[in-house]
């Protein structure tokens, strides 16, 4: 495995350090033909022809689809940021806001707000879904500060259990409360609900998830070890807490507004270091184009599969995760590379 | 260690006639086969749990692992939900009770000794690896059950239904006959090789000194669980770490090495588990929430506890 500050890693970095706008260039052009072609996907037929000839058209583009398209758009980048951000962190490459508990705890909160005070408004929902995500990724990381550092894969399986215990309580709350159904639409994200009007405060996530580029190179320091960022005149607590606090927040809006949408924060992050290494100031908007494109494209198929049903997107990137998952796992490791 | 079980059964025993007798204010002829029924269906599920859970750590040397953390269960759930995506619940229906489960069962016995045989002796030794790798392979199955229960037939998918959530308060009285027969000529094979698995569970080395071929037990074993766990999920859904909470209990209780003593305790300490919970849960507290959500989060923190603690030692 290459973790972070590997001599691979260090040789990757330098040789990017000066990535040019070539490499933005076809990550840009796959998410820009899967916007165009998205928005005449759909129950109702719509051509390109259409918008030139009636009002309507224009109309489902607006309230509908284009909406539609910029939640996935939003949803996908920062989710996609998030597991970045969240492998530097704990130099894992197998960390990612879903397998370490942040969801299901963001979950939890958004379910006791509805329980204790069912009149409240969208915004204190929100504060308390970003507190118990915030609350759960502190806890998670002081659980792996204990584990030894020598068997990284022991981290994604802690972190998996420990959100299925949060899971299990979020079930066990959402029985007394009679609140069932609502786990259904937290957990498993999908983007048919989606209108003009309803997904604006996804916006903040993407506000949230942009402001996290500002500090790029101190994630990437991060990266290096504890040790490193010390000697490099960085505090490692206040990098930390940025970072998960951003992570909270993000994966919490997600959560309120389409449903936790599992492993593109695994997926995203895994290839792009692969193709661009591990500088975030150059790799960030690579991993935000293309964790758009690939929820996106999800987002196609589970449109296209069994229209004019739809399958939610986070069910097909379940598979399509779990699958790169095994692959991460199981790959051949090339020593000395 | 004869006397302790004694002292299991008994406890069985009590919580079976009070889970009974409790508040019986119905007629007898009512009551009779309703809660018969249950107390039969948690007894024979929690047996069969702890039986192939027991099976299974014995065959893989260690006590972390269970059939359904590897995903067993899921990948039964997925066997059944692809026979009806392929075949339609019309043709799935016309093979009666007796055939479905038959035929589901040959499928999960072939693709479990395929799949899991090969994921212990691929990553036999790293027992993290294996545990991660089973885990999510678990995730994957759930999530292609899921992805082709949307491409069902809405009322094909009912057939599915009351497999993929698990639940004591429907049980078919059909498939229960059934499953006792299986679940027990089963659990019969298992202690007519109590001896074996004793060698077995020594390992790889030390088996093959003892005269004992391991890939041939390890192969039998795995079919009697196959048969195991598509017998308590098919009657009451999957149930994620029970297995794993009553058998590291019965390490506890039973301190010993003894398949013929682990054997039976494992069941019974299962049955009273299930028995007094569900007793505890529907009659005591009132809760609405099934007993398994509750034994999910107390075996999700033992096994976090495990885990923690086999590294940290």
């Amino acid at each position: 495995m290459e973790t972070p500050g590997s001599a691979k890693w260090i040789t990757n970095t330098r040789l990017q350090s000066d990535m040019g706008l070539p490499n933005y260039l076809l990550p840009g052009l796959l998410l820009l033909s899967l916007s165009c072609t998205s928005l005449f996907v759909g129950v109702i037929d719509l051509r390109p022809i259409d918008l030139l000839q009636s009002s309507q058209a224009w109309e489902l583009l607006f309230d509908s689809r284009g909406p539609r398209l910029l939640a996935i758009l939003i949803a996908g980048s920062s989710l996609a940021i998030c597991g970045s951000i969240m492998q530097m962190l704990t130099r894992n490459r197998f960390v990612e806001p879903t397998t370490v508990g942040t969801g299901q705890g963001a979950a939890l909160g958004v379910l006791l707000a509805t329980l204790l005070i069912p009149a409240a408004p969208l915004w204190l929902r929100m504060c308390l879904a970003s507190f118990c995500a915030f609350a759960t990724s502190i806890g998670f990381l002081a659980l792996i500060r204990r584990l030894p550092p020598t068997e990284p894969i022991l981290v994604p399986l802690v972190g998996l259990t420990y959100g299925g215990v949060i899971g299990a309580a979020v079930t066990f709350v959402a029985y007394q409360g009679d609140l069932l159904q609502y786990i259904e639409i937290w957990t498993n994200g999908e983007f048919s609900g989606v209108l003009r009007g309803r997904y604006e405060l996804l916006w903040l996530a993407a506000i949230a998830a942009s402001l996290t580029y500002l500090a790029a190179d101190q994630f990437s320091i991060l990266g290096l070890g504890e040790t490193t960022t010390i000697s490099l005149g960085l505090s490692v607590r206040q990098v930390m807490l940025f970072g998960i606090a951003t992570v909270s927040m993000v994966t919490a809006l997600v959560v309120v507004v389409v449903g936790a949408i599992p492993f593109v924060g695994l997926v995203v992050p895994n290839i792009v270091s692969r193709l661009y290494g591990d500088n975030l100031r150059n790799t960030l908007p690579v991993t935000a184009l293309l964790g758009a494109s690939l929820v996106l494209a999800s987002d196609m198929i589970g449109r296209l599969a069994r229209s004019p049903y739809e399958i939610p997107v986070g069910t097909i990137m379940g598979v399509i995760g779990a699958v790169v998952f095994l692959w991460l796992l199981h790959k051949p490791t090339h020593y000395g590379a | 260690m004869a006397p302790r079980l004694w002292v299991l059964a008994s406890v069985l025993a009590a919580f079976g006639a009070l889970f009974m007798l409790y508040d019986a204010r119905a007629d007898w002829s009512f009551l009779l086969p309703h809660r018969g029924t249950k107390l039969l269906a948690l007894i024979l599920v929690g047996s069969a749990i702890a039986t192939a859970t027991l099976l299974f750590q014995t065959i893989t040397q260690n006590r972390i692992l269970t059939p359904s953390i590897m995903g067993f269960d899921a990948l039964y759930i997925l066997l059944l939900t692809s026979i009806v995506f392929f075949l339609g619940s019309q043709t799935y229906f016309a093979f009666g009770p007796v055939a479905q489960f038959t035929v589901t069962l040959v499928v999960l016995t072939g693709s479990s000794l395929l799949l899991f045989g090969g994921i212990l002796g691929r990553s036999a030794g790293n027992l993290i690896e294996m545990v991660l790798t089973g885990v999510i392979l678990a995730t994957l199955f759930r999530g292609l059950t899921s992805f082709m229960a949307r491409l069902i037939d809405p009322n094909d998918y009912l057939v599915l239904q009351s497999v993929s959530f698990a639940q004591f308060n429907r049980i078919d009285t059909d498939l229960l006959f059934i499953a006792a027969v299986l679940s027990i000529i089963t659990m019969a094979r298992a202690w007519q090789i109590r001896h074996r698995l004793d060698v077995l569970a020594l390992g790889r080395v030390p088996s093959i000194n003892l005269g004992e071929d391991p890939k041939h037990g390890q192969l039998e074993v795995l079919a009697l669980i196959s048969v195991l766990v598509s017998v308590s999920t098919a009657l009451v859904g999957p149930i994620a770490f029970l297995g794993l909470l009553v058998v590291n209990a019965t390490y506890l209780l039973l301190p010993v090495l003894q398949h013929a003593v682990l054997l039976p305790g494992a069941a019974l300490v299962a049955s009273i588990v299930l028995v007094s919970g569900q007793f505890a849960m529907e009659r005591v507290f009132a809760f609405s929430t099934p007993l398994l959500t509750v034994i999910d989060f107390l075996g999700g923190l033992v096994f976090l506890w495990l885990i923690l603690r086999g590294v940290m030692r």
